[in-house]
């Protein structure tokens, strides 16, 4: 693996740029659409240069939305997003956090069984739970809020899985010499395993703050003011044009403004997420 | 400082398990004890208990003159040093000194002084501002007795504090925490399966077997006067030779070998005697004497273990390196120096001159 010769150096700079162009090609096109009038990628042939329109789509997607498509102005969509996808992150990494906390740090009647509970649940899909949630949630009066938006989705059997996992990792004398040291519970879980827990908390962060961003079906379901649509509904809404032509452009641009706050996440919190792994240690 | 009554405790896990039973034990002020015994024996099943950290099952135990059965860790006036050091890895050296006195309200002035000082007494003023994980494990261990030190506590728990350690560090830690408790004066309970350690650190022994006290004593009392065959085979090192024998009057036989006791027999009948490696030596011209067949040697410089059968039964002697090894030898031990142990419970049988002389305080339990 070490040897330096041009030819293999060739074939792996080859699969590598093969594999990213397969990837990418479809998000550069997506990219190039965003920028050209409605009708360009409706002649037969696909246009690979930029177009001209780009300020005209995306000013209008961002302030009036699009009026042909029923669609708000995307700018209120991505903030409706925002918001669900941060509460989802911080309520999922509070509740799952405190509850491996109590899983592992406490011995109640019912703990095991509390656990294996929470861990069977990791198995089942939103989907499978839809229905009845919805009925629960419409009963409650809470459709076309950001609690009926966030709550139904907040609690994470992967995330507790995982802090279990990590709590026990941590040597059970170090929980004992903060006892001896006059720590009670709470404040060995503020002082002690929230801070050894910043790593996972940064890979949690991401990873569900782009579930939340991407939650698709639930929106869809309980909101049907266009003031609490998300952005990734909003997609669907203009795609969806009964009559007339669906105006590809401003859908691809919505593409584009849809899939660039997850890839910010990840490029802001990776450098959060490496500089925890360097500097935590167990 | 305090005095420690530990009185009947016993420990049993859910599901019956019995870890501990029976235990008494009193511990004057500024006493340094070590628990020692075979891994599972319950010596730490005992000091978690005595910290708290473990619910006591049966018995009490008091701490000064305070029951501290109910009491949190926290709040028993103790400090503990683990086996794996048990520092916070995020925090600095200087804020894992600090940690205990903060939670305990202490003003800002008086933990600077204190964490000043331990830091001093320990030398590891110049690590105040590293990660636990910058340190070496020598040092880490020196933090962990300095977040117990800093603590000014009533009583020093140590759980096995050098077993993580490479064995030249494991002697110099030794040297010092011996140094620093003679020095503090505050009582102190350590628990360790390393014989040595329990020799050269104690005050006073605690020998303990399946959960229950073997003997307590003076570590010289208990080398001298083991109080079971237990104890006899797990204080000393090389382990004391136990061999069966028979007594017949003033005679001991031992295989089809017998010699005379001089009047130290302390009973008749079968016995197992023991024999302690540096008690034997080599036999001069015309001595009556043990026939002793060489297996093999053990090369420790200073001496040598020898390594051998007498009769059908092993035994080990201890040489100095400058003595001629040959396939058989001669071997006689002075009769004062035989250990009788009975050959049904294991227990020391009383008589034979050298009981009364040295054990007055030895305390054998029944």
């Amino acid at each position: 693996m070490v040897e330096n010769r041009p030819f293999l150096n060739f074939l792996t700079h080859l699969v590598l740029i093969l594999g990213v162009a397969t990837v990418v090609f479809p998000v550069y096109l997506a990219f190039i659409a965003s920028t050209r009038g409605p009708a360009d990628f409706m002649t037969g042939v696909v246009p690979l240069t930029p177009g001209d329109q780009t300020w005209a789509n995306y000013g209008a997607l961002l302030g009036a939305g699009s009026t042909e498509a029923g669609a708000p102005p995307f700018l209120l969509m991505l903030g409706n997003s925002l918001i669900m996808a941060l509460l989802v992150a911080f309520g999922k990494i509070a509740i799952s956090i405190l509850s491996a906390f109590a899983v592992v740090y406490f011995r109640f009647p019912g703990r095991v069984i509390a656990f294996w509970i929470i861990f069977m649940t990791l198995m089942l899909p939103i989907e499978v739970r839809i229905l009845p949630t919805y009925k629960v949630i419409a009963d409650l009066g809470m459709l076309n809020s950001f609690s009926g938006l966030v709550i139904p989705v907040i609690a994470s059997a992967t995330a507790t899985f995982l802090f279990r996992q990590f709590f026990l990792t941590i040597p059970e004398e170090t929980m004992e010499a903060a006892r001896v040291d006059g720590a009670g519970p709470l404040k060995f879980f503020w002082d002690i395993l929230l801070p050894l827990s910043r790593t996972n908390i940064a890979a949690l962060f991401i990873i569900m703050f782009i579930f939340g961003w991407n939650q698709y079906l639930w929106p869809m379901l309980i909101t049907t003011e266009p003031h609490y649509y998300t952005v990734v509904m909003g997609i669907k809404r203009l795609a969806a044009v009964l009559d007339g032509d669906t105006q590809w452009n401003l859908v691809m641009a919505g593409v584009i403004l849809a899939a660039l706050p997850p890839v910010l996440v990840i490029i802001f919190m990776q450098r959060l997420f490496v500089k925890g792994l360097v500097e935590t240690e167990k | 400082m305090a005095s420690i009554d530990v009185e009947n405790v016993g420990k049993i896990y859910t599901g019956g398990v019995r870890a501990v039973s029976d235990i008494r034990l009193n511990i004057a002020d500024g006493e340094f004890i070590v628990l020692v015994g075979p891994s599972g024996c319950g010596k730490s099943t005992l000091l978690r208990m005595i910290a708290g950290l473990e619910t006591i099952s049966e018995g009490q135990v008091k701490i000064g003159p305070r029951v501290v059965n109910d009491v949190e860790p926290a709040d028993r006036d103790i400090a503990m040093v683990f086996q794996n050091y048990a520092l916070y890895p995020h925090m600095t050296v200087k804020q894992n000194l600090e940690y205990g006195l903060k939670n305990r309200r202490t003003p800002k002035a008086e933990i600077e002084a204190r964490v000043t000082e331990a830091a001093r007494m320990l030398e590891i003023g110049q690590y105040l501002e590293r990660k636990p994980k910058a340190l070496s494990g020598g040092q880490r261990q020196r933090v962990a007795m300095g977040r117990a030190i800093v603590r000014k506590p009533a009583v020093f728990l140590f759980d096995e504090p050098l077993s993580n350690l490479d064995a030249k560090l494991r002697v110099s830690m030794r040297g010092e925490i011996k140094r620093l408790q003679r020095r503090l004066g505050t009582t102190s309970i350590y628990v360790t399966h390393d014989q040595l350690e329990a020799m050269t650190l104690a005050d006073r022994l605690v020998v303990l077997n399946g959960g229950r006290i073997e003997q307590v004593g003076s570590p010289l009392d208990v080398y001298h006067t083991p109080a079971s065959t237990f104890v006899a085979s797990f204080i000393g090192s090389p382990a004391m030779n136990l061999v069966k024998g028979e007594l017949h009057g003033d005679k001991l036989a031992i295989g089809p070998s017998v010699i005379d006791l001089n009047g130290y027999a302390p009973t008749s009948g079968a016995v197992t005697v023991g024999l302690r490696a540096e008690d034997l030596r080599l036999a001069s011209e015309g001595e009556e004497a043990l026939p002793f067949r060489v297996d093999y040697t053990e090369e420790l410089g200073a001496q040598r273990l020898v390594h051998g059968s007498l009769g059908d039964q092993s035994l080990t002697i201890a040489l100095s390196a400058a003595t001629e090894l040959s396939q058989d030898m001669r071997i006689v031990i002075d009769p004062a120096k035989l250990h009788f142990f009975s050959a049904e419970t294991g227990k020391r049988l009383a008589g034979g001159a050298i009981v009364g002389a040295i054990s007055s305080a030895a305390q054998p339990v029944a």
